[in-house]
């Protein structure tokens, strides 16, 4: 049976990890690699890198961290953040990214994602989008949640699918730090309208959140932060929880 | 050594940091002399099947790969190379292994591509998967499929059909999962190729 997926969210910027991270016998919090590593040998089936580094000429950083993780981290990752053309990505497959994630970039161009999945197939792009619920409605948000759109959620990962995005990452800023559970509801809507993988992200804040959210919206992967970094969810503990559950994990 | 085929067919970065990370030395076949400095061999490959063949017919290695005596291992689309055809690209593939890799589309009612963690049985008698458990997990990535075998699949996996997670006929084996990017178990095979 395929595992439901579980995967820690790390920020970083200038090649160190930004969130405070609180974990046992950790020499350095601040090294991305030591922390992914970490989390492999926790049992993490996946890792996301979001690079918030702001200066292109500090991405030289991003690169060196990439190829660092692909050296010393035997499951997957993804990095996010940065990345406006074709070259950019190349830089990052070729460092040993197995995928790369794209939010505005995509919006501002939707055509990235064609050329994208033509060039590295389509299994290499995961599409990021922020949402917003405005009036009922949920709407597409950009830089980080803070520049709202007049696109309707649904149509855009429709489009992006439709465009050869490999994978939807789905985060709803109403939920993002809330810690009371993720969207299910319309998780579960938008998982019924794809054919791709969908990860659920925002609003982990208990063991039972991933619980009902890969019951609830059926989703194939849940993704989170703070909770996996401050060690109020330990993931070998969570998995436990989940296979009690009936829910199939690795 | 291991000799990885080098034809252009994807990055082979992590399948070479996962050889480093477990001790197995390496280095690249580009040309038919090359073959003879390697006891075994491997042919990585991502992407589309159909353009992988015909990179690696454009190596000119193709007559001496099917000739080979020593352990082959094909990983991902590598070892869709090793069939006869692939319906991505309708292309005629090495026919060393007289399999057809399939489309999952129309075949499985699940999500295309096949991506995550699946469980596999593994053979018992499979030299690749000594030291590994059944139901263990691995890591897969495609939208392609052997279709399972009695005789030559050495490993099976279920996404709505069953197929072959793995392949062996003689010195020919073959991995759909990603051994680099599957923790332990995944360095495990890769170790246990190492040392066949």
């Amino acid at each position: 049976m395929l595992a439901k997926r579980i995967i820690p969210c790390l920020d970083v910027k200038d090649g160190r990890t930004v969130k405070g991270v609180n974990f046992v016998d950790l020499r350095d919090a601040g090294d991305p690699v030591e922390l992914a590593w970490q989390y492999s040998e926790q049992g993490a089936d996946e890792l996301v890198f979001l690079d918030i580094t702001a200066t292109h000429e500090k991405r030289k950083t991003t690169i060196e961290l990439v190829k660092a993780v692909a050296r010393q981290v035997n499951i997957p990752f993804t990095i996010g953040g940065g990345i406006n053309e074709l070259k950019d990505a190349e830089v990052l497959l070729n460092a040993g990214a197995d995928k790369i994630s794209i939010n505005s970039a995509a919006v501002r161009n939707p055509l990235l994602i064609d050329d994208l999945a033509r060039s590295f197939g389509r299994q290499f792009v995961v599409v990021a989008v922020d949402t917003r619920v405005v009036e009922g409605k949920n709407f597409v948000y950009l830089r980080g949640g803070r520049d709202k759109t007049e696109i309707q959620t649904e149509d855009w990962i429709r489009e992006a699918e439709q465009r050869g995005a490999g994978e939807i990452l789905l985060t709803s800023m109403d939920h993002d730090g809330t810690k009371n559970g993720f969207d299910n509801t319309f998780l579960k809507k938008i998982n019924n309208i794809i054919n791709i993988p969908l990860i659920a992200s925002g609003g982990a804040g208990q063991q039972q959140h991933f619980v009902d959210v890969f019951q609830q919206a059926n989703v194939d992967a849940a993704l989170a932060a703070s909770v996996f970094h401050y060690g109020e969810i330990l993931i070998p503990e969570l998995k436990e929880t989940l296979r009690t559950n009936g829910i199939v994990v690795r | 050594m291991i000799g990885i085929v080098n034809y252009g067919a994807g990055n082979i970065f992590s399948l070479t940091a996962a050889l480093d990370r477990v001790g197995i030395d390496y280095g690249m076949v580009n040309n038919v002399d090359d073959f003879d400095q390697y006891d075994r061999i491997i042919i990585p490959g991502v992407g589309h099947a159909g353009a992988a063949m015909r990179k690696l017919e454009e190596t000119g290695l193709v007559q001496h790969i099917v000739s080979l005596k020593k352990p082959v291992l094909g990983i991902c689309v590598g070892m869709q190379l090793l069939t006869s055809f692939s319906e991505e690209g309708n292309a005629e593939l090495l026919n060393i292994v007289p399999l057809k890799t399939l489309h999952f589309d129309k075949r499985v009612g699940k999500k295309v591509p096949h991506m995550g963690w699946n469980s596999i049985s593994p053979k018992k008698d499979c030299p690749l998967f000594e030291n590994i458990t059944d139901n263990s997990y691995f890591y897969f990535v495609h939208s392609y499929f052997i279709e399972a075998d009695e005789q030559y699949t050495s490993a099976f996996c279920t996404y709505d059909v069953v197929f072959s997670a793995a392949l062996q006929k003689e010195n020919f084996y073959g991995v759909q999962f990603h051994p680099e990017k599957s923790g332990k178990a995944g360095e495990q095979i890769l170790l246990n190729f190492s040392r066949l």
